[in-house]
């Protein structure tokens, strides 16, 4: 019996471990190692330092005021022509033309036309072919594009760019616009947080004061839209809000607005605004809700029988004992529009876009991951900041969805 | 006086909460019976405001059913969130009973580590699972897609297994084994009919959290991977027809019955403990 009772109260440490193990497993490579593989990403880049590794090593000794000895234009000719043959040559033009833009085209057609030169002076063959050879700018870029790590990206997340001369300098002002795409971000996110809040708590507060059939039928409309896809709340508000949609219609109908003067609500900042404040509402509400629910109401009628009118009550005895709830629900959705995609791209229109659209257009149309790879880092970076002072001031263990 | 003031803030106070209500709900009821609507526009025909029946119809929903891409989205949305539940659940409860032993070393990292895919957003997850799932072949498949959504759906389980387990009194587990039961016949018999709703709860949120995921089959997805929200995504990006309103419409249907099915399992929860 003593043995059994032994087994049972202390047993090995080895069961909860053994049991945690697999999700534990499952989540560092489905979720971790993508993330690891995301920050490489943003750093690493060995594409051409592969492609063209003895071009890269002669051009080291180069001392980049004059064009490149014959060595190294024999040199680049025969690993031109390799990539061509293993088809890595279109991600070294790619890579190089971000440096140097307009030089895409100078690999593929040289490594083409090299193969049928017999020439022996590939110098002057190369020339031939295309001018570009020529220009020592082109040289800096594929030496610079040759570095395997590169800090580049995160310099263009911030609108900067390696200089000439080693330093760094700002991008041209038409291609500035990641910076000002940060600040949009935080801006509609806060926007975002207190139209939330100015309209959730109301809502919240009414819940929990009254009777509790009535809170499970008022839950029940905070409750369905927090439970229906996403894609279903965008579309509804594309719907509604689209020039010959239901709330202009109503408008004209009221005669608030001219038929020929219909509000533009969708496609812009107004339509981004609107749905994501809608799509983030049940984030707001229920963890205050939370925490409303536990607020007796008896400190209400002790500050109302100790002469304070309902106001004063409210300001001074309620709504610090709300804090938490307020905190929780404004970081909730404070970091879910940070990240926010789908809404904006959608019902955005091209002003009402946030730099989440950016990371997307980089993985899917400009096919500059590394670009998208240092984005999403800076805006993960982000997110941690929030949750971590969040922390620090209130105590993450205090957030909870009801 | 101030009695006026007061009667005036409150019924003040009572519009403004019913505008709030009205903001939440009625973007869903209204597209409800724009669904029915006879003519493809997005608004309220004539014909429909007088409660014509010739102005509704059910094209909408027939086409749907006629359209072998939204059929094959309906069936990847199943297939994948199904696979994904599957995954998250068995991981997230068998987690969730281990951060819960007494002898668990750790438990706020591991919880930390586990919680994490669902605090990050999604767009990053996205981004990186793109990268690392494409590198192991990965990318437009459907494993891979079941992957990333059973990695998102598992802190859900985790989460709501925890909460059912809180109240689960592990005197029962050394009552059934002191009556000779293997512990595990004890955890079959005695603790999983326990928190077998939070096992449930768990399962229906990481099914939902698959079933409305679209950033990462946008990504990580080929046209054979095309879910449901994929589909809506690109109908409104390429040409919006009224059958994104039938298709919204079903799911609205379908968020409802996902609430009522949460309700009842937490009062069957609550009943459990009670009865314990």
């Amino acid at each position: 019996m003593a043995s059994t009772r032994s087994q049972n109260q202390e047993p090995s440490r080895l069961v909860p471990i053994g049991l945690a193990l697999p999700l534990v497993a499952f989540v560092l490579v489905t979720f971790v190692i993508p993330l690891g593989t995301m920050v490489v990403q943003s750093a690493y880049d060995p594409q051409v330092a592969q492609a063209l590794p003895k071009t890269l090593d002669l051009l080291r000794d180069w001392n980049d005021s004059a064009l490149p000895s014959s060595d190294v234009f024999e040199t680049i000719a025969s690993e031109l022509i390799s990539s061509r043959e293993d088809r890595s040559i279109g991600k070294v033009a790619t890579r190089v033309n971000r440096i140097k833009s307009g030089s895409r085209s100078v690999f593929a057609k040289t490594a083409r036309r090299l193969e049928r030169v017999e020439d022996t002076d590939l110098k002057t063959a190369m020339i031939e072919i295309d001018d570009r050879w020529e220009d020592i700018e082109l040289w800096r870029a594929i030496r610079s594009a040759g570095q395997k790590f590169t800090a580049r990206h995160y310099l263009r997340s911030v609108d900067l760019e390696p200089a000439q001369d080693g330093g760094i300098q700002q991008v041209s002002e038409d291609q500035r616009i990641y910076n000002t795409l940060y600040f949009r971000t935080v801006y509609v996110s806060l926007a975002v947080t207190v139209l939330c809040f100015l309209i959730g708590y109301p809502i919240a507060y009414a819940i929990a004061s009254v009777s509790d059939s009535w809170a499970k039928i008022l839950l029940v409309i905070v409750l369905v839209p927090f439970w229906t896809s996403l894609l279903v709340r965008t579309t509804s508000w594309l719907v509604l809000l689209q020039n010959q949609g239901v709330v202009n219609d109503v408008l004209v109908w009221i005669g608030l607005v001219s038929d020929d003067s219909r509000l533009a609500l969708v496609h812009n900042m107004t339509g981004t605004l609107i749905a994501m404040t809608h799509v983030l509402l049940p984030f707001m509400i229920l963890p205050l809700y939370a925490v409303m629910r536990s607020i007796p109401p008896d400190y209400m009628r002790a500050a109302a029988s100790l002469g304070a009118n309902p106001i004063e009550g409210f300001v001074k005895v309620y709504f610090p004992q709300s804090l938490p709830g307020v905190s929780a629900g404004c970081l909730l959705v404070f970091i879910l529009s940070l990240g926010y995609y789908i809404t904006p791209a959608l019902v955005g229109g091209t002003k009402g876009q946030l730099i989440s659209n950016m990371i997307a257009y980089h993985i899917q149309t400009s096919l500059n991951w590394g670009l998208a790879a240092a984005i999403s880092v800076i805006l993960l970076i982000g997110v941690f900041v929030c949750y971590f002072i969040f922390d620090r001031w209130v105590g993450i263990d205090k957030l909870k969805l009801g | 006086m101030d009695y006026a003031i007061w009667k005036a803030a409150k019924i003040a106070f009572i519009v403004a909460v019913a505008l709030g209500f009205g903001f939440l709900i009625l973007p869903l009821i209204v597209i409800i019976p724009l669904s029915f609507n006879a003519e493809p526009y997005f608004t309220f025909t004539e014909g429909m405001l007088r409660f014509d029946g010739e102005a509704y119809s059910l094209r909408w929903y027939r086409s749907i059913i006629e359209n072998p891409e939204w059929r094959t989205a309906i069936g990847n949305s199943f297939l994948i969130g199904v696979c994904a539940t599957f995954i998250a659940t068995v991981l997230g409860t068998l987690a969730a009973l281990g951060l819960n032993h007494p002898m668990c070393p750790m438990r706020d990292a591991i919880s930390a580590l586990l919680i994490s895919p669902m605090v990050t957003p999604v767009i990053i997850v996205a981004v990186g699972v793109f990268f690392f799932y494409s590198s192991l072949g990965l990318g437009q498949t459907h494993l891979g897609l079941i992957l990333a959504h059973a990695m998102l759906g598992a802190p859900f389980v985790v989460i709501t297994v925890t909460a059912t387990l809180a109240g689960f009194d592990r005197t029962l587990l050394r009552a059934a084994a002191s009556l000779g039961a293997s512990p595990l016949t004890a955890f079959r018999r005695v603790q999983l009919p326990i928190i077998s709703p939070g096992v449930f709860t768990g399962a229906l949120f990481a099914f939902a959290a698959s079933f409305d995921e679209v950033v990462i089959v946008l990504f990580l997805g080929g046209v054979d991977q095309r879910t449901i929200p994929r589909q809506m995504w690109s109908g409104i990006r390429e040409e919006i027809s009224p059958t994104i309103l039938a298709i919204a419409t079903l799911l609205i249907v379908f968020a409802i019955l996902v609430l009522v099915a949460v309700e009842l399992l937490q009062r069957s929860s609550k009943a459990a403990q009670a009865q314990k």
